[in-house]
């Protein structure tokens, strides 16, 4: 292409409401303008991830191979991978594995109490929904560790479960402490984060669709399953992401409801850093969780791309 | 043909969203074989009605049968009818195989019979070698073929179609037309299609159902809406006409508000008020005075208002006292056309007129 004669890019877009053909260099000259004004738009919050999140996480990798020194300080020399040789060890590897057994049954569950509920709210009318949406909401409104004390509260060995129980016969509740408090303390935490986008998906599908099915003689359980729920599968996935990620790497809850008596992986590595003292070792354990949390993710923009 | 069993029988039906009558007492017939239309504006009720039949609403009261047997509350997979979407509704997540075959592969019919026949129906309207393709990768026309054949896989016995040309362009719609038509008359099945284009009703349609806020107004062959329309409504939705309000003097005569009597054979009682529907292309202008004796009990005084040239015809509005007639002439010789201001006289055939009471 010759550069001789450059055609000047007009400053702003032609105002013809019908911009029958478009010259290429005007194209190019507009999707400059669009690039150089998005990127502006977008500076406050580059410049804060930046400085809030990329040198953080630059500064764990740095120090997952990084020495621990004598005094449980940790020296920035003498470069190493006895951090991530230590994740091999079989304790660590068994609560990475509890970790994720623990995930992945806290987003089944979140999954299977979540998709009906927001089945039900996409198909009510709007003042339902929204009324519906803030009850969804409300817990949010206070500290997510004053609900995990709460929790230790009801399921306590005198609380109004184990109360509960007991006057309907069925014995005392003893599961405070224990594993199942723990994926009950994060389906209760996490679930609106699989009701919201499987509301938003469920919402956004046409039903014209549902009821084509049933037109060509589909009953209503094959167009769930044909229909309804391969076209909710965006939401389906955002939302077990938005579960599966924090319940993977969390802490408070199996700290409060699990008394940190089974480690997991979230109360390892503050362990590593507040404990033991072992600051190499917790940033290797956050470096590889971190690695998981970037694949499930890519998982899901993939699929994403290819269901939309 | 009349101790046939009707493809689609509406008897009383009546369907309330609330406090909202969306289709009230509607009796309908529609014959095996018939290609139906049901025309109205937006929000008539045809729509509901054609839902109503596919089982995608049930009816507040009333009786519906197809083929004789009552569906009033049958979901809409037991009954046997199909539906073309008025967006298509095209499963996206599917190819064109897999959205055809889709209603077989539901009734149980096993894989390979439902993609061969699918793949069949396929050929039929004309979309080889689109089977692997996803509904977004299609044109709109194909996407209605997609539609077509999805629905018609299945052997429906009434084919309902929901505005099916409606998101098609002007020249794609007219060829969808005549294919429509001609694939109805290869399958012999019953078409009932939802429209809220005339045109589109009157070439395609043996029978046509006029509705209006809820109101079945009319059934019959697009000769009986344009020429013996059965009220004001009708008269004036289908086609253009000329209303003339006029009261009913006698069994030959009506007297219109000015006074002024005109022959005009009606049905009703003296008293009656009428309007008389004259369609802008039967009636004649000419010079006062010129009008033939034959047409003296037929004609009115006028001026012109305003000509416009059509290049196939003259179209002149012409006022006479208290109303504007519009009047549609094939294109003349130059020196028969009139200016506006011209004074003029219109006639027309006593048999081309028609009065509607209400």
């Amino acid at each position: 292409m010759s550069h001789g004669a450059i055609v000047r890019p007009p400053m702003e877009p032609p105002t013809d409401p019908e911009p029958a053909e478009a010259t290429p260099e005007f194209e190019a000259a507009n999707k400059r303008l669009d690039r150089r004004r998005g990127l502006l738009l977008a500076l406050p919050s580059w410049a804060f991830l930046t400085l809030f999140f990329a040198v953080p996480l630059l500064i764990v990798v740095v120090y997952s191979f990084a020495t621990r020194n004598r005094f449980g300080g940790t020296d920035l020399s003498g470069w190493n991978i006895e951090g991530y040789r230590e994740l091999g060890q079989e304790f660590v590897r068994n609560l990475v594995l509890r970790s994720l057994w623990l995930a992945i049954i806290t987003t089944v569950i979140c999954l299977v109490v979540a998709y009906p509920f927001a089945y039900f709210l996409a198909t009510r009318s709007p003042a339902v929904r929204n009324l519906m949406l803030v009850f969804v909401m409300i817990p949010f409104w206070s500290n997510f560790l004053v609900r995990n004390y709460a929790w230790r509260v009801l399921l306590g060995n005198d609380g109004p479960v184990s109360q509960a129980t007991e006057a309907a016969g069925l014995g005392e509740t003893t599961i405070l402490f224990t594993q199942s408090a723990v994926v009950l303390g994060l389906v209760y935490g996490f679930l609106p984060f699989m009701i919201l986008p499987l509301y938003a998906a469920i919402e956004r599908m046409d039903w014209s669709l549902v009821e084509a099915s049933r037109d060509l003689g589909a009953t209503g359980w094959q167009t769930f399953r044909q229909v309804s729920f391969p076209l909710s599968l965006p939401g389906v996935i955002a939302g077990s992401i938005l579960v599966f990620v924090p319940s993977f790497g969390a802490y408070v809850t199996p700290q409060i409801l699990g008394g940190g008596k089974d480690p997991m992986l979230g109360t390892y590595i503050v362990a590593q850093f507040l404990e033991a003292r072992n600051w190499p070792e917790g940033a290797a354990a956050s470096t590889v969780l971190m690695a998981v949390m970037l694949g499930a993710t890519l998982v899901y923009f993939r699929t994403g791309g290819r269901t939309l | 043909m009349a101790d046939a069993v009707a493809a689609v029988e509406i008897r009383g039906v009546t369907k309330r969203f609330d406090e909202v009558v969306a289709v009230d007492d509607v009796d309908l017939t529609i014959a095996d074989g018939e290609f139906f239309a049901m025309l109205g504006p937006s929000g008539c009720g045809k729509t509901t009605t054609l839902r109503m039949i596919a089982g995608l609403e049930f009816p507040t009261q009333g009786s519906l049968r197809i083929f004789g047997e009552e569906v009033g509350t049958l979901p809409p997979n037991k009954r046997p009818v199909n539906t073309v979407f008025q967006n298509y509704a095209l499963f996206p997540h599917m190819t064109v195989l897999d959205n055809v075959s889709f209603g077989l592969r539901m009734s149980g019919v096993n894989k390979t019979e439902a993609r061969q026949r699918a793949g069949e129906m396929i050929e039929l309207v004309q979309l080889d070698g689109m089977a692997a393709r996803k509904p977004n990768q299609l044109s709109g026309g194909q996407q209605q073929r997609v539609a077509l054949a999805r629905a018609l896989v299945n052997k429906p016995k009434v084919l309902l179609l929901d505005e099916p040309l409606g998101a098609l362009d002007l020249k794609l719609r007219q060829e969808m037309q005549t294919e429509l038509k001609s694939l109805q008359r290869e399958l012999g099945v019953s078409f009932v299609f939802v429209t809220h284009d005339q045109e589109e009703a009157l070439t395609m349609s043996d029978r046509i159902a006029v509705m209006d806020q809820g109101k079945l107004l009319q059934v019959g062959s697009a000769e009986d809406l344009y020429a013996r329309p059965a009220s004001r409504f009708v008269a004036d939705f289908i086609g253009q006409t000329n209303l003339i309000e006029a009261t009913v003097a006698d069994n030959n005569t009506i007297v219109l508000q000015n006074g002024q009597r005109l022959r005009a054979p009606s049905p009703h009682a003296a008293g009656t008020a009428v309007a008389m529907s004259l369609r802008p292309e039967t009636i004649q202008v000419g010079a006062r005075g010129s009008v033939p004796a034959v047409h003296e009990a037929t004609s009115l005084e006028g001026v012109i208002s305003s000509a416009s040239y059509l290049g196939h015809s003259m179209v002149y509005e012409v006022s006479i006292d208290w109303i504007d007639l519009e009047v549609r002439t094939p294109m003349v010789l130059s020196e028969e056309r009139f200016a506006p201001g011209s004074e003029v006289a219109v006639w027309w055939d006593r048999r081309s007129d028609w009065l509607v009471a209400e």
